[in-house]
C-alpha cells in the first residue's frame, strides 16, 4: 500500500496507532519525504487481510486528515517491489569464499570488509533476500537490517504529487 | 497580537459565543485574555469532564461547535472520556489544552501529559502548537475540521509559552486546509440504482441513524419528505430519534437492542433496507450473520469507512445524508415510479400484526402501595410536557432506554443522550450545555441514580448560573441495566450493583438552593411533574420507581432480532450461548 501524508509531526504514529487500535497488522513499514518542497511523505506499508479488511484499512487511513491518499498497489495492478538489506556475516576460511560466491550470483554488493567479516548489500525482491538470507545463516553469524518493501506501480501514470 | 489574543480573536471570528472550561497554570494568559474582552462568555464548570458533555449538549442541541478550554495535565486527562464520547457519537468540538512551555515539553514538567499522544485515537485530529505563527492555522483548521465530514472533537494542544509569545493573527477566509475536503454529494449512478431498488420493494424499510441530525435539520427535513412520498415504514437508531417524526403513522419506534418488536422484526423481514446515516452497531443489528438476511441493502453515509464495515450492503452512497436524499428525492420525483401498492399493503399488514403485540406495554396500578413504574413516570412526563418543545438528556442504562421507548421525539436536535461510548455522567452536564444553549427552553434530564452521581458535581455549575435545568432521577436504587443482565445473564447474582450510600436528593437540591422535590406512589407522579414544571430555576426530582423492574423488549447478546425477549416470562427460553455471553 501506498500513502501519501503530509510531513507533520504525529502522521507516523497516527498510521500506526490505526493499524494497533484496530487490530490490523503490519507486516513492513517505510516511510520518507518524497515531494520537492518536503511537505508529503510516503508511507509504504505491507498488510495482510481479507478483502473486506483491505477495504476497511484503505477507508480508515483515508479518514485521517493527514493523509492525502491511498492507494493499494496489489490490487491496482503491475508494481515493481523492492527492499534494500544489509547483511553482516562473521566468519573465516572456506566458509567466507562461499559467502562471497553466493553473494556474486545473488548480485550483492560487498560494502564493507574486515578480517573476519564481510557487508553485503542487497536490493530486490523479498523473496530474493529471504533466499539470500537462508543460505548465508548456513554460512555464519549473521546479523540483518531490511528496510522494509517500497512499491511503485508500472508505466507512466504518476501518483498525484510524488 | 500575544498568542492568547490570537486564540480569543479566532473563536470569536468562529461564531464562538460560549466556552466551557476551568482554569489552570498552563492557561493563565487564556484566562487573562478571556478577563480582558466581551465577545465569548465562558461558564466555569467542576470538572474537565463535565465540560466536554456540555459543549456536547450545546452543539448537538444548536448545530454549533462546542468548545472546550483546559488546562494541561490533568485538565487535559479529565476531558479524555468526553472526547472519546464526542467521536463515538460525531459531536463538532475543538478542545484547547493547556501545555507547559515548549521547551519543558519531555521533560516530565509539572502537569505536563502527553496531550496530543493521549487524545490522538480519541479525537478526529489534534495539534501541538509549537510556534505562534502556526497558531492561526491551527484554530481555524480545527473548526473546520470538527465540522466538515462527518464530525468529531479536535484538540488544540497550547504550551503556555505560544499563548505569551507575540504573532501576526490571520483571519478565517485567509485559510484553508490543503486537501481535506470529504465527499458530500452522492455518485449519481448509485442514486439511480438505489432509487430503482427503492421503487421496486416490497417489503422496505427506511433505518435512520445519528448522521441524519448531524446533516441538520433540512437534511431531517428531506428523508422526511422522501419517507413520506414513499409510504414506507421508517425506523430510527437510538441516536437518529428526532430525524423522523415519531408521531408519523410510518413510524415504527427505536430498533436495536431495545427497540420496538415491529421495528427490530421489519428489519429482519425487509426485501430493501435503505440505511440513511446510521452505521449498523453492534446494539443495532444483533447477531450479525443473522441480520436482516433476505434484503438488498442501501447504506448512505459520509464516512467511507462506515461502508461494509460491519455488514456488507449492495449500493453504497458516500455523501451528505442533506445532498444524497435530495438527490434522491429529485429522481424520484422525476420518475415518479410505479411502486407495488398491493405488496406494500401486504407489509403494512404483517407490520400492524406486530405493532399488535404492543411490546412496550407495563402494568401500572394505582394504589398508593404499588410501586411507580419507571416507564409510567416517562410516559406521564412526555404526556405532561409534550406540547412544550422540550430538550430531553439522559445518562446511560435502563432510564435511558426506557426514554428512547416512552418520550416521543418529532423534532431534530431535542434529544442527547450518550450513544456509542455509553457514557454514564453524561446527562446532567449535557443538560447544562443546551440550557446555556437555549436559554429559554424546558430542559430536562431523564437520569438514573448511578449515572447522576458520576458528575453530580456540575450541580454547582447549574447553581452558579441559575440554569432551570429539570433534573427528573429515576431512582430504582440500583445500577439497573447491569442488575438487569446479571439477572437474565448471570443466574442472579447482583455483584456490585446495589445503589449503597445514596444522598437525600431532596436535601441535596436544598443545599444547592435548588428545588428538590420526590414522589413514591403512582398517584404523587403528574403533580410532581407539575410542580417541577411550574417552578422556576433549577429542580431535582427524585422518582422513586420500582426497583425489579426490567427494560423490554430486549435482544439478548449473541441473537438475532427475531429471537426478541418480550418480558420477563421470555427469558426462561432464551439459550445462554457462550458467544452471547462475552458479548457486552
Amino acid at each position: 500500500m501506498a500513502v501519501l501524508v503530509d510531513n507533520e509531526p504525529g502522521v507516523l504514529a497516527r498510521v500506526v496507532g490505526l493499524f494497533s487500535g484496530r487490530g490490523y497488522n503490519i507486516e513492513s513499514l517505510t516511510v520518507a519525504t518524497v515531494s520537492e518542497d518536503e511537505s508529503s511523505s510516503r508511507i509504504n506499508l505491507v498488510t495482510s487481510g481479507t478483502p473486506m479488511i483491505i477495504e476497511q484499512i484503505k477507508a480508515q487511513l483515508g479518514r485521517l486528515v493527514p493523509v492525502q491518499d491511498v492507494h493499494d498497489l496489489t490490487e491496482e495492478g503491475p508494481h515493481v517491489e523492492h527492499e534494500l538489506a544489509l547483511i553482516k556475516i562473521v566468519n573465516a576460511g572456506s566458509e567466507r569464499r562461499e559467502a562471497l560466491r553466493i553473494a556474486d550470483i545473488f548480485r550483492a554488493r560487498v560494502v564493507d570488509t574486515a578480517v573476519d567479516s564481510f557487508v553485503f548489500s542487497l536490493t530486490g525482491s523479498p523473496e530474493k533476500i529471504e533466499s539470500f538470507l537462508e543460505l548465508m545463516r548456513n554460512l555464519g553469524d549473521v546479523e540483518i537490517a531490511r528496510s522494509g518493501v517500497v512499491a511503485i506501480q508500472r508505466g507512466e501514470k504518476r501518483k498525484k504529487d510524488v | 497580537m500575544s498568542g492568547a489574543e490570537i486564540v480569543i480573536k479566532a473563536l470569536a471570528d468562529q461564531g464562538v459565543d460560549v466556552i466551557f472550561g476551568y482554569p489552570g497554570g498552563a492557561v493563565l494568559p487564556l484566562y487573562d485574555a478571556l478577563f480582558k474582552q466581551n465577545s465569548v462568555r465562558h461558564i466555569l464548570v467542576r470538572h474537565e469532564q463535565g465540560a466536554v458533555h456540555m459543549a456536547e449538549g450545546y452543539a448537538r442541541s444548536t448545530g454549533k461547535t462546542g468548545v472546550v478550554l483546559v488546562t494541561s495535565g490533568p485538565g487535559a486527562t479529565n476531558a479524555v472520556t468526553g472526547l472519546t464520547d464526542a467521536l463515538m457519537d460525531s459531536v463538532p468540538l475543538v478542545c484547547l489544552t493547556g501545555q507547559v512551555p515548549t521547551h519543558l515539553i519531555g521533560n516530565d514538567a509539572f502537569q505536563e501529559a502527553d496531550t496530543t499522544g493521549i487524545t490522538r485515537p480519541c479525537t478526529k485530529h489534534n495539534y501541538l502548537v509549537k510556534h505562534v505563527d502556526d497558531l492561526s492555522r491551527a484554530m481555524h483548521e480545527a473548526f473546520y475540521i470538527a465540522r466538515a465530514g462527518r464530525p468529531g472533537p479536535v484538540v488544540i494542544d497550547l504550551p503556555k509559552d505560544i499563548q505569551f509569545a507575540e504573532g501576526d493573527y490571520l483571519g478565517p477566509d485567509e485559510i484553508t486546509h490543503r486537501h481535506y475536503r470529504p465527499q458530500t454529494v452522492g455518485d449519481p449512478a448509485r442514486i439511480a440504482e438505489a432509487v430503482d431498488l427503492i421503487a421496486g420493494a416490497k417489503r422496505p424499510i427506511f433505518y435512520i441513524g445519528g448522521g441524519c441530525i448531524n446533516a441538520g435539520p433540512e437534511a431531517c427535513k428531506a428523508v422526511t419528505e422522501f419517507v413520506r412520498a414513499t409510504g414506507y415504514p421508517a425506523t430510527a437508531t437510538l441516536m437518529g430519534l428526532g430525524a423522523f417524526p415519531a408521531s408519523s403513522p410510518q413510524w415504527l419506534g427505536m430498533l436495536g437492542m431495545h427497540g420496538t418488536y415491529e421495528a427490530n422484526l421489519a428489519m429482519h423481514g425487509c426485501d430493501v433496507m435503505v440505511a440513511v446515516g446510521a452505521r449498523f452497531d453492534d446494539r443495532v443489528t444483533g447477531r450479525i450473520d443473522a441480520f436482516s438476511p433476505g434484503s438488498k441493502k442501501i447504506h448512505i453515509d459520509i464516512d467511507p469507512s462506515s461502508i461494509n464495515k460491519n455488514v456488507t450492503v449492495d449500493v453504497p452512497i458516500v455523501g451528505d445524508v442533506g445532498a444524497v436524499v435530495g438527490q434522491m428525492l429529485e429522481s424520484w420525483k422525476k420518475k415518479n415510479p410505479q411502486i407495488d401498492g398491493k405488496a406494500l399493503e401486504k407489509w403494512w399488514g404483517q407490520i400492524d400484526s406486530w405493532r399488535a403485540v404492543d411490546c412496550l406495554h407495563y402494568e401500572q396500578g394505582q394504589a398508593p402501595s404499588e410501586a411507580i413504574k419507571p416507564q409510567y413516570a416517562i410516559d406521564r412526563l412526555y404526556q405532561l410536557t409534550k406540547d412544550r418543545d422540550a430538550f430531553i438528556t439522559t445518562e446511560v442504562g435502563q432510564h435511558q432506554m426506557w426514554a428512547a421507548q416512552f418520550y416521543r421525539f418529532d423534532k431534530p436536535n431535542h434529544w442527547m443522550t450518550s450513544g456509542g461510548l455509553g457514557t454514564m455522567g453524561y446527562g446532567l452536564p449535557a443538560a447544562i450545555g443546551v440550557q446555556i444553549g437555549n436559554p429559554d427552553a424546558l430542559v430536562i434530564d431523564i437520569a438514573g441514580e448511578g449515572s447522576t452521581m458520576m458528575n453530580i458535581q456540575e450541580l454547582g455549575t447549574m447553581a452558579q448560573y441559575n440554569l432551570p435545568v429539570k433534573v427528573f432521577i429515576l431512582n430504582n436504587m440500583w445500577l439497573g441495566m447491569v442488575r438487569q443482565w446479571q439477572e437474565l445473564l448471570h443466574g442472579g447474582r447482583y455483584s456490585e450493583t446495589y445503589s449503597a450510600g445514596l444522598p437525600d436528593f431532596v436535601k441535596l437540591a436544598d443545599s444547592y438552593g435548588m428545588t428538590g422535590l420526590r414522589a413514591n406512589q403512582p398517584d404523587q407522579v403528574d403533580d410532581v411533574i407539575k410542580q417541577m414544571l411550574e417552578t422556576p430555576g433549577p429542580v431535582i426530582v427524585d422518582m422513586v420507581v420500582s426497583q425489579e423492574e426490567n427494560c423490554f423488549p430486549m435482544i439478548p447478546g449473541g441473537s438475532a432480532h427475531n429471537e426478541m425477549l418480550l418480558g420477563a416470562n421470555d427469558h426462561q427460553e432464551q439459550t445462554k450461548t457462550e458467544d452471547g455471553m462475552v458479548l457486552v
